[in-house]
């Protein structure tokens, strides 16, 4: 009796043990499962501040797609979004940990709108070649800083990515306070309003910057499944010494993917700017290089799952805009929305490969 | 009566089972030890013995099965349920805090890290003497030998009470010498009443030191044996499961003529220690030069600096006529050098774990075809012309490397080396946790290179395998060249005088 008492004390009532590979199907079907998960926790969120879960959740998804308008503008959120994730996947398939795309993609708008502020009378064409390589170089050099200091003394891609975006924000801080204060406006100090020479042109009613996003998918697909740069990063991420070992030049492979990693999100930096905004603010980013990160990682870095996670999260962010409007909600509600959605999806991923074990009677034993 | 028999038992185990995923690992496996014996634990690499001794020492738990320490049934939950139980673990992997001297590592993480130094001094001494450990309690770890280490971590469970001892191949980084030391410990461990597990795949030392033997195979206990009455052809058999012969050929190549030699080759570490220094030394075509001494005594540097991975301090590496010191490494592939260095991790380099064959194939080859992008279908073929010819075993060529069993990994890469037809080929503990059938595998292919005339250079842990492949011996300690002798007059007792520094002999 003692022993078993003993026994029972000691046993842990739940343990984890890794799974079995999940097949595919499974693992889709435990996802959508989760999803599902999410609606409820949320429903019940909302049902506790008192609205109607479902009239809610309709409202969110009409709210994304009920008219032209309300696409135009999902579109419009998904289009940053997009090629910021697509940005920092190749930095990520390297295992570089790379959390400065808000930097990067301010200081691509930056480096874009010098040129819509100072060079407008350049043929449109022209212009907007020109903004979209200075937004290019712009991200990139803020990636390449970074990798530069990495590969030559070793420091903390992390924190130093991450500093930098304080820095990019600051710089546009400054320009708006002094240098590029737009003299026409005399109450708040801002950045002038790009020209119509300078803007991006819209096509089916949308700026163009959805064309760049396309092109930009297809590229990365391309450039990380077919190419032997594509190749050489996923070899430097896995080992490096491995990549060393097969002579290739890490350094070189890191600062080169470091560039591009930036330059794309600099050009997500120069559509917000030249498409949406139209004149370069301290929120060009508002926080789509830090959403980027998770979308990249919940598409498995590969585009496109990428593609697919960004559309839903701009579904998601359209819908409860419209959502706070509707219903007097406070955007902090909409906020824990969307938390709720997302802690039950990533929760989701350790079900994938562990499963829970409660502790057994084992009354007979060998 | 029951009760009486599992008095006996310091540990019994009753139909342990244990699954990881997809793969089980252990399988209903009993094990039973007595207070006062050495018990041999015998398997080929992935036959479980590390898993079962993981869940002695409580860092797994068990799916199936039961536990008795000291004839009461138990439920071993975390590493300190263990101690408490006097479970004592030494792993294969010392965990010393460096930077500290023995006396704390000996205490640290026990209630009397408190008491004045003087006390705990003489408590160590007493368990010194009382096993006849030889310990300096000052002592900082990082000044120790890899044998001095083992002799603290041994302290440290002994200090805590352990009356049971598991050793996870603990003689692996040893020189022969050091090996008969630690057997004595263990004998006078065992007069004292201590049962001793000892986990091991070399079987001459399973004879020499244990009172009985259990084997593993496949996750199952296959048969406990007496030692007495035992010899190496038999455990063989109980481990493989059926008998082979563990000859390995030593084929004559007649014409050798020298192809790489390395003068007065200095090379230190990233860290900036000394790797190797000043070792002269030449390798001719047709020959296996085998590369002898305690882990971490320059062999990986000495590899990676004819790769061109490290660069030399100072010294040449002359090959065909010209110094390859300050090529590449990619011009030295070109150059028809070949390295295959096989970590302890057994992936860490070569090849890349999440990547299917194919793509393995294309590591030292991708850059051949023009354009930007890749060209996979020559690495495809290439891939199934070698799980053909080498019998590897893998659902597809597609399917990641890591789910690949060692062996099957370590063939994925010994045969790609070869396939890259290189005229040196240089490879570093290519059987490393190989079972036996893989390894005769691996020593056919390196045999069959050698008669081709390509000049081999293979650094190994095991001794008699060295004196068996290898034409010539050379021997390195601390990172200097004590040895290069003749394969076939030298015996391991002088290798192993020469992995200690302790005489030195050019041949």
């Amino acid at each position: 009796m003692k022993e078993e008492m003993k026994r029972k004390k000691k046993e842990p009532l739940i343990r984890t043990v890794k799974r079995t590979e999940l097949s595919q199907g499974k693992a889709v079907v435990l996802r959508i499962a989760a999803l599902f998960a999410a609606l409820v926790a949320g429903g019940l969120f909302i049902l506790a501040i008192g609205y109607h879960p479902l009239h809610v959740y309709k409202t969110m998804v009409s709210g994304a797609f009920r008219s032209k308008l309300a696409f135009q503008g999902t579109i419009k959120v998904l289009i940053p979004l997009l090629i910021t994730s697509l940005g920092v996947t190749l930095a990520f398939k390297m295992k570089f940990w790379n959390i400065g795309a808000e930097g990067q993609l301010i200081m691509g708008a930056v480096f874009a709108s010098y040129f819509a502020l100072f060079q407008d009378t350049l043929p449109h064409w022209l212009l907007i070649l020109l903004m979209l390589l200075a937004g290019m170089i712009g991200g990139g050099l803020m990636g390449l800083l970074p990798a530069y200091f990495k590969s030559k003394y070793n420091t903390n891609e992390t924190l130093f990515t991450l500093m930098l975006n304080y820095i990019a924000f600051n710089v546009v801080v400054f320009l708006r306070e002094g240098p590029w204060r737009d003299p026409a406006s005399p109450g708040y100090a801002k950045i002038a309003r790009f020209s119509k020479n300078a803007q991006l042109d819209k096509v089916f009613g949308i700026h163009a910057g959805w064309i760049f996003a396309i092109i930009i998918l297809i590229f990365v697909a391309i450039y990380l499944y077919m190419t032997k740069r594509g190749y050489e990063i996923a070899v430097v991420g896995e080992s490096q010494a491995t990549a060393r070992y097969a002579g290739m030049n890490v350094k070189k492979i890191v600062l080169r993917t470091m560039f591009l990693s930036g330059g794309i999100c600099g050009i997500a930096g120069m559509i917000e700017a030249s498409g949406s905004a139209m004149t370069l603010t301290s929120g060009i980013a508002g926080g789509v290089g830090f959403t980027a990160i998770i979308v990249a990682w919940l598409g498995a870095l590969n585009p496109l799952s990428i593609f697919i996670v960004a559309s839903l999260f701009s579904i998601m962010e359209k819908g409860s805009s419209v959502v706070e409007s509707t219903y007097g909600l406070s955007g902090a509600c909409a906020d824990v929305l969307q938390g709720i959605i997302l802690f039950f999806v990533l929760g989701c991923e350790f079900f994938v490969r562990y499963r829970f074990v409660v502790r057994k009677e084992r009354g007979a034993r060998a | 009566m029951a009760d009486n028999r599992k008095e006996d038992f310091a540990i019994e185990c009753v139909g342990i089972t244990k699954r990881f995923g997809s793969v089980l690992a252990n399988d209903h496996i009993n094990l039973q030890v007595r207070k006062g014996e050495v018990l041999a634990l015998l398997g080929e690499n992935g036959s479980g013995k590390t898993t079962l001794m993981n869940m002695l020492s409580g860092i797994y738990h068990p799916d199936e099965g039961s536990i008795f320490v000291k004839g009461e049934e138990v439920i071993i939950k975390s590493p300190t349920d263990a101690a408490e139980l006097g479970i004592g673990m030494i792993h294969q992997h010392f965990k010393l805090v460096d930077v500290f001297t023995a006396m704390d590592n000996i205490v640290l993480g026990t209630e009397e890290g408190y008491e004045k130094p003087k006390v705990l001094k003489e408590k160590i001494q007493r368990i010194c003497e009382k096993f006849g450990l030889d310990v300096d309690a000052e002592k900082k770890v990082y000044n120790m030998s890899v044998s001095e280490k083992q002799t603290v971590e041994i302290l440290k469970v002994l200090y805590r009470g352990a009356d049971v001892l598991i050793l996870d191949e603990p003689t692996a980084v040893l020189t022969p010498q050091e090996t008969e030391k630690l057997f004595q410990i263990l004998r006078n461990m065992k007069e004292q009443g201590n049962a001793i597990i000892i986990i091991t795949h070399k079987l001459n030392e399973v004879l020499e030191i244990s009172d009985r033997v259990t084997i593993l195979r496949k996750g199952q206990s296959i048969d406990t044996v007496m030692t007495k009455g035992c010899d190496a052809g038999k455990l063989t058999e109980l481990m493989v499961g059926r008998p082979i012969s563990l000859e390995i050929e030593r084929p004559e190549v007649e014409c050798r003529n020298p192809i790489l030699s390395c003068k007065n080759l200095t090379i230190r570490k990233p860290d900036g220690t000394i790797g190797v220094n000043g070792l002269d030394f030449e390798i001719k075509t047709g020959e296996i030069l085998g590369i002898a001494g305690v882990a971490g005594s320059g062999q990986k540097e000495l590899c990676e600096g004819i790769a061109g991975l490290l660069k030399p301090e100072c010294g040449e590496i002359i090959y065909e006529g010209g110094n390859i010191v300050g090529k590449t490494p990619e011009e030295i592939i070109n150059m028809g050098i070949s390295m295959s260095f096989v970590p302890e991790d057994r992936l860490g380099m070569g090849l890349v774990a999440s990547m299917g064959m194919v793509e393995n194939m294309l590591l030292k080859s991708y850059k051949k075809g023009k354009g930007p992008f890749l060209t996979r279908k020559p690495a495809r073929s290439l891939a199934e012309r070698l799980v053909e010819k080498l019998g590897i075993v893998t659902p597809s060529v597609d399917t990641p490397v890591r789910l690949m069993s060692g062996g099957n990994v370590q063939k994925v890469l010994l045969g790609r080396e070869i396939e890259s037809e290189p005229k040196v080929l240089i490879t570093a503990y290519p059987v490393r946790g190989l079972d036996i059938n893989s390894s005769y595998v691996i020593y056919d292919l390196l045999n069959e290179q050698k008669k081709k005339g390509v000049a081999v250079i293979y650094a190994g842990e095991d001794l008699d395998v060295l004196l068996e492949l290898s034409d010539r011996i050379l021997v390195l300690c601390h990172g200097e060249i004590t040895g290069i002798v003749d394969a076939k007059e030298t015996t391991k007792e002088e290798i192993g005088l020469m992995m200690t520094g302790e005489s030195k002999k050019e041949a």
